[in-house]
């Protein structure tokens, strides 16, 4: 079987629009966190794509439109980054991924692409409205992380696609995001619960928007745009907490499993997001 | 080609790109001192540093070593000479099984090459990607805030001195240069690999279809062994008696993991065949889960021999129990289900055998190799003397290698092929397979008089036992003893059963039981002091056994019952905390958590214990020897596994002190059953008192022949300088010439000292009555903590831990069995449940981080125990025993929520917080 180390996104993607010869098609591999702890045990070869050579592929940026977290960009790398207060929840997030070892080898986009339920990334670049890069032979496109992520490890990369980039828009307005996170255990734990937010402020205080997204509580995180609605315009100095209500979560659909049960995650999970949107707004 | 620098030297080497890291260092390049404990990233036992950074080298593609610049545990002591970071490690007792330690060490070296001198938040984060399961991680976090510090090692304790001194291990350095041998980095390198294909199902039968298919795609594949490949008996046991667990499944299966057939091939094919492609034709049924269906009617039966699934039946009965309950002013009542819990240890049980003539020689994990020895023996078919075991170091027990796992297979396949045959398990193959905690329903009543005195005692405990016998008999029989607590009281009646299902044979685990029964007995305390308006540890120290007291199996205890004074030293902590979290709760109010408000509440626990060194009512002896050989060398024959608990250093100390040498004068064999004597298992917190006591026999029979050789009196001072023997005794020197003395027995030592000691026990009538245990530890541990209200998260905030332990021969050692105990206690009541299929790996299934363990303050109470070496008892199991209770505890304490399912996960806890809330008083 293959094992294919490209230097260039043009190489990459010529190869995957060639499956190799008798396979199943091209695994690509980067920091190799989700390959390797899911081949456990017996197995037959497979053909790699590993990109982790890939140039133009690591490291933050500003653009003119926002930021650019190139695909190869490790957690550590955005942990380490020069970035506003809007990155804090990605931060966050970042510091929860495995552990240091994990954060120094697994990339955002891999986190993405492996699309975990319980994926720690996804909320946080979920509330920083990401669009996600992908290459292809036939050209580039972008989706939005929403549609980029379909279900339990299901996203909308199609087979010869790689994903190049995660863009970042720059909001209008002085934001802040933050990251909160419910484990049965201090490190290495996989989220029961867990919650990221950005709000966005202005001059005089209020909310100019809001974006929350509750991860581990269905297929794929999602984002509570009836809580974004009616935190929008409100007063940061009010108790924006109490306007969190249960009818918020209706995208939400939890399910009992080893971590906790349904009716526990739905009840944490509004714990959880009136902690965050009080720590928003302070 | 992939070519890049390891530890500082270009290496270039050929491999298939996408092998882990792990394996191209350890079996490309031969060094094994980084370890592997999942192959997922869960545990950071393969943490090296890839061009200064940790990561884990399981998940990190050959391909990807290229270029880089590799550090390994290897090359923190490229000179020999071991560094700052593992000299603290060292001075600390940061490292005890050492299996863990590479990944450790590396972790540490990441934080320390950019900080040198970090907080403890900081140690936390850049370790939190490392699991140990022995240390409780809290000397490691010492052992680096002390690193900057460089200071030298402790200075050898002057002779006679060695009993109680804090010595580093003496097998220590090896644990930390990357040098130990575990079980899997002892195999010559042209050994096959064996991989036991494993029931997918809990309960099936099955044929097997024929096997040229699978050889014709796979040449590398040598032989599949099944069932009628065993050579002599296809069972196994614990007890003597029962050998219900085949080698390889004989057309039926009674636990998910069982193994089937076993492949025996090079590694490539090995690591190829899915267990998919094996022609196995399975007919799956309906498996018997937990005890409530082994026990209803008309249930299937497991075993032929036991027709309504029940294994075993204990009982410890006194007086009349529903008189006395009648009469009691106060009575409480309970009960409590707890879970599987695995015991994680972090070396996948490994080794690997070969064919010498007629006999089997191996080298693998055990925890008692002369009896493992026996069972081999009985697997093939001959005679014991024609297996040889020699343990490997033991990347951590717990009990979990007290039963046999990979030992039958690799006999079995090296017997029919000539060949070296090695095996590793994979973590779910570990987890899938071997045994566990026994899951327990305890329920009890128990009453006290007006005065605070407990007047009678019921209960009666059903445990899970799983699809194998293993050490179920024993939790019948140990448990009922200590159903109790470490209580007097004259009247009791304690019952328990053991129960065959289709889940993982339950077997030993640190505490035998007593950990799940002690949840029970120390609810029912507070709830009996809450009830009698007493302070709960006041109503303990009422209580609890002191000399003089009869046990409820009669046993008057004689010496060394030191619960009281333990409770004594906790009270002004007990006090101090008590107040700390009654005012800390005044300032916060008693909010409920509604509406997203962070409401935490604190609250402190207690929970207390007693522990039977030794087998129950059960022969459990160890023999020792001791020689000095004619060039001097004093060597002690251990044949005590040393599992990370300290055994070696422990008896080293003891030899030193009884022979009156300087301890770093002796060197060891140890655990090899061709060179060792049967010191019997390192369980039932034995080995201090067992093994040191046969020891300190051994050691003083020698010095009493070489004092009787020299005509010297008791005093006589005894200095080996090589072949030449002398003894002080007052103003004369006496010499004896080592090299003209004749060598006796085949160590060639010209003078042997022999030991041998068995605690003094009785049998138990059938009432439980007799003396099951020479004596007994004792312990009481308080835990402070909060509770999230709204989300049911616990966080510890402290332990003290009062223990009596007789005499503390290494204190640091007998601390890092205290705070590894709690850790694992810590597991056991908030995170631990083993659930087969679903949590068969390290991120399902959780253990402590380092992060879980808080401070703990440690009180060592030394109530001297006449019949152990130097007044020691035991400290294994008791330290772990009343963590949970005084967790679940301090919960109630802090919330009123009563968390009737073990562990208390945060679900479980909100859930009993609602309940509690409801003004539903438990």
């Amino acid at each position: 079987m293959g094992y294919l180390r490209p230097t260039s996104v043009d190489e990459a993607v010529g190869a995957l629009a060639a499956s190799p010869a008798g396979g199943s098609g091209w695994v690509v591999l980067a920091g190799g966190t989700d390959h390797y702890p899911a081949r456990v045990g017996p197995r037959a070869a497979e053909d790699i794509l590993d990109i982790s050579r890939v140039a133009g592929l690591r490291g933050v940026a500003e653009t003119d439109s926002g930021w650019r977290i190139g695909a190869l960009t490790t957690w550590t790398e955005v942990i380490e980054a020069d970035l506003p207060p809007l990155f804090d929840g990605l931060k966050l997030a970042a510091r929860e991924v495995g552990g240091v070892q994990i954060q120094n080898r697994g990339t955002v986009a891999g986190n993405l692409c492996n699309a975990s339920p319980a994926a720690d990334g996804i909320p946080p670049l979920l509330s920083l409205d990401a669009m996600i890069e992908l290459a292809s032979a036939k050209g580039t496109r972008r989706l939005k992380l929403a549609e980029f992520i379909q279900g339990n490890r299901r996203t909308a990369r199609r087979s010869d696609e790689l994903v190049t980039a995660i863009h970042l828009p720059r909001p209008a307005n002085a934001a802040k995001g933050d990251f909160l996170k419910l484990g049965a255990r201090k490190y290495l734990v996989i989220s029961i619960v867990m919650a990221a937010g950005v709000i966005e402020r202005t001059a005089d205080r209020k909310v100019a928007a809001a974006r929350i997204a509750v991860g581990a509580c269905s297929a794929a995180a999602q984002r509570l745009s009836a809580l974004e609605q009616a935190l929008a315009g409100q007063p940061l100095d009010t108790n924006l907490r109490a306007l969190v209500t249960e009818m918020h979560l209706a995208p939400l659909a939890p399910i009992d499993d080893v971590r906790g049960s349904a009716g526990y995650r739905l009840d944490c999970a509004l714990t959880i997001v009136r902690r965050l949107v009080d720590r928003l707004a302070s | 080609m992939i070519a890049f620098t390891l530890n500082g030297k270009a290496v270039s080497v050929e491999a298939p790109p996408e092998r882990r890291l792990t394996d191209l260092l350890r079996l490309d390049l031969g060094l094994t001192g980084t370890k592997v404990g999942c192959e997922a990233g869960d545990c950071g036992a393969c943490t090296v540093l890839i061009d200064e950074r940790q990561v884990c080298a399981c998940m990190v593609p050959a391909a990807q070593a290229d270029g880089s610049a590799i550090v390994t545990v290897e090359g923190l002591a490229p000179a020999g000479e071991i560094s700052a970071l593992q000299r603290a490690f060292h001075r600390h007792g940061a490292a005890q099984c050492g299996i863990c330690t590479p990944g450790m060490l590396m972790a540490a070296e990441d934080l320390l090459r950019r900080n040198p001198a970090p907080s403890e938040a900081e140690t936390l984060d850049a370790l939190g990607g490392v699991l140990c399961r022995c240390t409780g991680y809290r000397k490691i976090v010492e052992a680096i805030s002390d690193v900057a510090a460089n200071r030298p090692d402790a200075v050898a304790p002057a002779v006679g001195d060695a009993v109680g001194a804090r010595i580093g291990r003496v097998d220590g350095i090896r644990k930390l240069d990357g040098t130990e041998r575990f079980g899997d980095d002892v195999a010559p390198e042209d050994a096959l690999w064996l991989r036991a294909v494993r029931s997918p199902h809990a309960r099936a039968t099955f044929t097997l279809g024929e096997l040229a298919p699978l050889h014709a795609k796979y040449p590398g594949l040598v032989r599949v062994f099944t069932a009628k490949d065993v050579p002599g008996n296809n069972g196994f046991g614990i007890y003597p008696t029962v050998k219900d667990q085949p080698v390889l499944a004989d057309g039926q299966v009674r636990y998910r993991g069982e193994a089937v057939v076993a492949l025996v091939g090079d590694r490539a094919t090995i690591e190829t065949i899915r267990d998919d492609e094996v022609p196995i034709q399975w007919q799956a049924q309906t498996p018997l889960i937990g005890c409530a269906a082994a026990t209803a009617p008309g249930a299937p039966v497991l075993h032929a021999n036991l027709p309504d699934n029940i294994l075993i039946k204990g009982r410890v009965a006194r007086g009349d129990v529903e008189r006395e309950l009648a009469a009691a002013h106060v009575t409480a009542e309970a009960e409590f289900e707890t879970s599987f819990v695995e015991h994680a240890y972090i070396e996948p049980e490994a080794g690997f055998a070969r064919r010498v003539g007629d006999r089997i020689e191996m080298m693998a994990v055990t925890q008692q190799p002369v009896a493992h020895r026996d069972e081999i023996a009985q697997v093939l078919g001959v005679a014991p003397d024609r297996v040889r075991l020699t343990a490997t170091a033991v990347g951590g027990g717990f009990g979990g290698k007290l039963d046999l796992s990979l030992h039958p297979l690799i006999a079995i396949a090296a017997w029919h092929l000539d060949r070296p045959v090695r095996c590793v398990y994979r973590r779910p193959e570990s987890m899938a397979s071997t045994t566990k905690r026994h899951p327990a329903h305890v329920k009890g009543r128990w009453g006290a008089d007006k005065d605070g005195r407990l007047v009678a005692i019921d209960f009666h405990g059903d445990f899970n036992t799983g699809a194998y016998a293993s050490w179920g008999p024993t939790v019948a029989n140990r448990v009922p003893v200590h159903a109790s607590g470490p209580y007097a009281v004259k009247t009791a009646r304690a019952t328990s059963r053991a129960i065959h299902t289709n889940e993982p044979p339950a077997g030993a685990f640190r505490g035998f039981g007593v950990p799940q029964a002690a949840v029970l007995h120390e609810y029912l305390m507070d709830r009996l002091a809450d009830q009698l308006g007493m302070d709960r540890l006041e109503f303990r120290l009422v209580n609890a056994i002191r000399v003089g007291d009869a046990t409820a199996t009669g046993q008057v205890l004689t010496h060394s019952a030191g619960l009281a004074k333990c409770l004594e030293e906790l009270r002004p902590h007990w006090k101090r905390l008590r107040a700390e979290a009654a005012e800390q709760n005044r300032r916060t109010g008693n909010g409920h958590g509604g509406n997203g408000h962070a409401v935490i509440r604190r609250g402190v626990g207690i929970g207390c214990m007693w522990y039977g060194i030794g087998n129950t009512s059960m022969s459990n002896p160890s023999t020792m020897r001791i020689g000095i050989s004619a060039e001097g060398k004093v060597t002690l024959y251990n044949g005590a596994v040393d599992i990370g608990q300290g055994s070696t250093t422990i008896l080293q100390q003891i030899a030193a002190d009884a022979l009156r040498i300087p301890v770093d004068r002796i060197q060891q064999i140890v655990g090899d059953t061709d060179l060792t004597a049967d010191a019997g298992k390192t369980s039932a917190s034995r080995q201090t008192l067992v093994s040191g006591k046969a020891v300190e026999i051994a050691a003083l029979d020698l010095r009493e022949k070489v004092l009787r050789l020299t005509n010297a009196g008791p005093e006589g001072r005894i200095a080996i300088d090589g072949p030449v023997l002398r003894v002080q005794d007052g103003d004369a020197t006496r010499t004896l010439e080592l090299r003209t003395m004749a060598a006796q027995g085949s160590d060639g030592d010209v003078l042997t000292g022999h030991g041998r000691f068995d605690p003094p026990t009785t049998p138990l009538d059938e009432n439980g009555q007799g003396v099951p245990y020479a004596t007994y530890g004792f312990a009481a541990q308080i835990c402070d903590l909060e509770v999230d209200v709204a989300l049911g998260t616990v966080k510890l905030r402290r332990f003290v831990a009062a223990h009596d332990v007789g005499r503390a021969i290494n204190p640091m050692l007998v601390e890092g069995q205290i705070h590894g105990g709690i850790a694992q206690g810590i597991g056991l009541a908030l995170m631990e449940e083993y659930i087969p299929g679903r949590t068969e790996n390290l991120h399902d299934y959780l253990i402590p981080t380092i992060g879980d363990v808080p401070p703990i303050d440690i009180i060592l109470v030394e109530d001297r125990e006449p019949v152990g070496p130097f007044g020691a008892k035991g400290i294994g199991e008791p330290a772990l025993v009343p963590t949970a209770p005084a967790i679940l505890g301090a919960i109630r304490d802090a919330t009123g929520a009563v968390v009737r399912k073990i562990p208390a996960l945060p679900h479980r806890v909100r859930e009993a917080i609602k309940l509690a809330q409801g003004g539903t008083q438990p």
